[in-house]
């Protein structure tokens, strides 16, 4: 459908196209922390906003190679799919991978598995990832946030401050003037970095499609195994245990975020090729998180109190 | 979202800013935006309808779309600067939704930074313009090349070609003082839609675009300095493998100008010349270069260069220099006086300032000078006279938005403190607003 384009296209208006346009702040944003911090790291979840941020890593800085390590936060729930594509991702890449792991934050005593049935791991995260960051002394955390994708994301400043504790506080947020990033902190505390802020989930599958990247096999329509919980479809596995009322049925699905296989819908979809999940995503009438998350349909500002302990 | 009718190549970015006084209509006009143009998912509707039912409206509020944090849905208002995404066919839309109060000039500023159109919101039935006056006039500040007046609640007057008529001609007589050299009035009814997305059947009398149709056509491309070329140097690239052994790039972004293989340059501030070698991008080497295209350079020759440093042709160069003057925005509660120090970031050089002296402090409603001020506070605009402890390489603001801007950054908290719009680069000549300031001045407040 779309023929294959360079990174420098022009749009029809004689500008730099969209893609371009926003694919150049991203670049802009990662050599600005490369300059200006000490110790950066670039989380890689193996999802789709993820492989973005090593495709422009790629652009900022080959050919040498990358000035930050990569990191995985890994719940220990995770898609065996996904895992796989890590690997072989940072492989290709030639980069340094290091893997935070919720379940040894519980194993230490760190934080406690979630009472009840089947688990999320989503809010153990935090302490996972906050560890990691105090251990390694990172000041500065690329993610791969965007502001489309949630309420309280909107108005995240794309150099997102962090205090001692790890801690965002909205309403104190640093100006954020022309592309003037402010990055000066002070020992222990760093700063969130998000690269891809001015994307959105279309603008994602439209860059994947035209540089041709990768992406794990879950994205694209599949038969599974699954049943319904809080109206979304879950995927049978080591950690789910569908309850008697859980009917598990077969269907063609696909997932437009991967996360921990405890909280991550599927959707029905026979989307099988990336033109397809473009499409797709053109008429979608329900957000990626909405129609996928369950860690952020418990209350209206689920999302934010999570962001304010220092989650992603 | 028909974003698919067009390969993604053909669509371009625009980002516009929306200010307004409260209850002029903003949210609701950037609610309706976003739902006729299929910006909207269903669970967010579904959000805002229960949310909406809760409060006791009959109709959907669609204004609390725009609603981010917990904060503001207490309140009721918006406080901070938000950002929303639209696309059709033709364009992808950012806009920096930045609330109306009086004391969030810090805001507004802040989204207009890096807006290329300014919506200004005007309720038809006041009329009154001193806060939509202020809105243009900070919209000129921050050098927004096109601005829409947006004459909502049309719905309230009448429909009234004459009230239309009356705010029009009125807002135009003052704003032909501002460097803007686009605006666009445009009745609307942000509630009932009329004139946002589709052509109004009340206002038949209109015979210019929607909305939607002048965002999506206005043309942006221009806009950019092609001509004066400036590269901050923002990082270097230095493999030092045994392939790339001698390989140096200068990364960073095209702030204005075009460059191109073979260009004779100058590297400022030291002043040596060479000439570019390659320009590269991760996918190959490119012929030419425009903003705001992030790219390496290679340079013919060993020069000393490095991060903060700028290239430039060596007959069109930006004023080096340690003092300037400039308009500030202040942005804290921890006021700006005189004599204070505090770091300045200037495209990608870092240094302190001095502050020498204010000049005067702009009252933003009226536009008075006050002289005999010492000290800015919070939401305050005012004129400072600054030297550096190292050389800037910088252009009035009104030429070149890239290296006519800075912050000025707290010594002790870190916290992002003033916005800076060079008037003067050490050249010499008063500047526009200097100018505009000095007509105001002469007139009575809030004609
Ligand atoms: N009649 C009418 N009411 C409007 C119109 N636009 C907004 N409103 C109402 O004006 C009030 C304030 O609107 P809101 O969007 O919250 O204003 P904001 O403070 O500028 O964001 C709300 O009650 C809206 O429903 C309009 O075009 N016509």
């Amino acid at each position: 459908m779309t023929p294959p384009q360079t990174s420098t296209e022009r749009s029809v208006h004689g500008g730099l196209s969209h893609l371009a346009a926003l694919e150049a702040e991203s670049i802009f944003i990662m050599r600005e922390v490369a300059a200006e911090f000490e110790r950066p790291v670039v989380l890689f979840s193996g999802g789709k906003d993820s492989i973005i941020l090593l495709r422009i890593a790629e652009k900022a800085f080959r050919p040498q190679r990358f000035p930050f390590p990569i990191m995985h936060v890994d719940t220990g729930h995770n898609f065996p799919e996904v895992l796989a594509f890590r690997d072989r991702r940072v492989q290709e890449l030639d980069e340094r991978l290091i893997v935070a792991s919720v379940q040894e934050s519980i194993d230490k005593g760190r934080v406690q598995e979630e009472p009840g049935w089947d688990p999320m791991r989503n809010r153990l995260q935090t302490t996972t990832l906050l560890d990691a960051i105090a251990e390694h002394q990172f000041d500065a955390v690329f993610g791969g946030g965007r502001r489309d994708e949630e309420k309280a994301r909107a108005k995240e400043r794309i150099f997102s401050f962090r205090d001692e504790f790890g801690q965002w506080e909205p309403r104190s947020q640093r100006p954020e003037l022309w592309n003037l990033y402010n990055g000066r902190i002070r020992k222990g505390q760093h700063m969130r970095v998000f690269p891809i802020s001015n994307w959105t989930e279309m603008d994602v599958w439209q860059y994947i499609q035209q540089e041709g990247l990768e992406v794990p096999e879950i994205y694209f329509a599949h038969e599974r195994d699954v049943f319904k919980r809080n109206g979304m479809w879950l995927s049978t596995g080591p950690f789910l245990h569908p309850r008697e009322n859980e009917p598990i049925t077969k269907k063609t699905v696909r997932y437009r975020t991967v996360g921990d296989m405890t909280c991550t819908g599927a959707v029905e979809s026979d989307a099988a090729t990336l033109d397809a999940i473009v499409m797709e995503t053109a008429a979608a009438r329900i957000t990626e998180r909405g129609a996928t998350r369950a860690d952020d349909g418990f209350s209206e500002t689920a999302m934010e109190d999570r962001k304010r302990e220092g989650y992603f | 979202m028909d974003t698919m009718m067009r390969a993604p190549g053909q669509m371009d970015m625009l980002r516009f800013s929306t200010a307004g006084s409260v209850d002029d209509g903003k949210s609701t006009l950037i609610g309706r935006l976003l739902y006729d143009s299929k910006g909207i998912f269903e669970d967010q509707l579904a959000a805002i309808e229960q949310t909406s039912r809760r409060r006791g409206n009959t109709t959907v509020d669609l204004a609390l779309l725009t609603d981010g944090l917990r904060a503001e849905r207490e309140q009721g208002i918006t406080i901070d600067v938000a950002y929303r995404y639209f696309a059709t066919p033709r364009r992808k839309f950012i806009i920096a939704d930045t609330p109306g109060h009086i004391q969030y000039t810090r805001n507004m500023v802040t989204g207009a930074s890096t807006a290329d159109l300014a919506v200004v919101l005007i309720d038809a039935r006041q009329g009154s313009l001193e806060q939509s006056r202020r809105h243009a006039f900070i919209a000129a500040l921050l050098g927004i090349p096109h601005i829409v007046v947006a004459i909502n609640k049309m719905d309230l007057v009448d429909w009234s070609e004459d009230v239309f008529e009356r705010i029009t001609s009125e807002f135009a007589a003052w704003s032909a003082k501002l460097d803007v050299h686009d605006i666009t009035f445009i009745p609307i009814s942000a509630l009932h839609g009329d004139n946002v997305v589709q052509h109004s059947t009340n206002m038949r009398w209109y015979g210019g675009p929607t909305l939607l149709y002048h965002l999506e056509h206005v043309h942006i491309a221009s806009d950019k300095n092609l001509i004066d070329n400036r590269f901050p140097v923002q990082y270097v690239i230095r493999p030092q493998t045994d392939e790339f052994h001698d390989y140096r790039g200068y990364a960073g972004e095209v702030a204005t100008g075009t460059f191109r293989k073979g260009d004779d340059v100058v590297v400022l501030p030291s002043g040596h010349q060479t000439r570019i070698s390659r320009i590269s991008t991760f996918d190959g080497e490119v012929e030419e270069a425009i903003p705001p295209m992030s790219v390496s350079i290679e340079l013919e020759d060993d020069i000393d260069t490095s991060r903060g440093d700028m290239i430039c042709r060596p007959h069109n160069q930006p004023a080096v220099t340690q003092e300037f003057d400039a308009m500030v925005c202040w942005m804290n509660d921890r006021q700006l006086e005189e004599g204070k120090r505090y770091f300045i970031k200037h495209t990608t050089r870092t240094g302190r300032a001095m502050i020498d002296e204010l000049r005067y402090r702009i009252d933003v409603n009226t536009l008075h000078r006050d002289e005999a001020a010492t000290s800015l506070g919070l939401n305050e605009i005012g004129r400072v006279h600054l030297r550096t402890s190292t050389p800037l390489m910088v252009d009035e603001y009104r030429l070149n938005r890239a290296t006519g801007s800075f912050i000025l950054i707290d010594e002790a908290t870190n916290d992002t403190v003033g916005a800076g719009m060079i008037v003067d680069p050490g050249t010499g000549g008063a500047s526009l607003v200097d100018e505009l300031a000095d007509d105001r001045s002469e007139e009575p407040a809030a004609a």
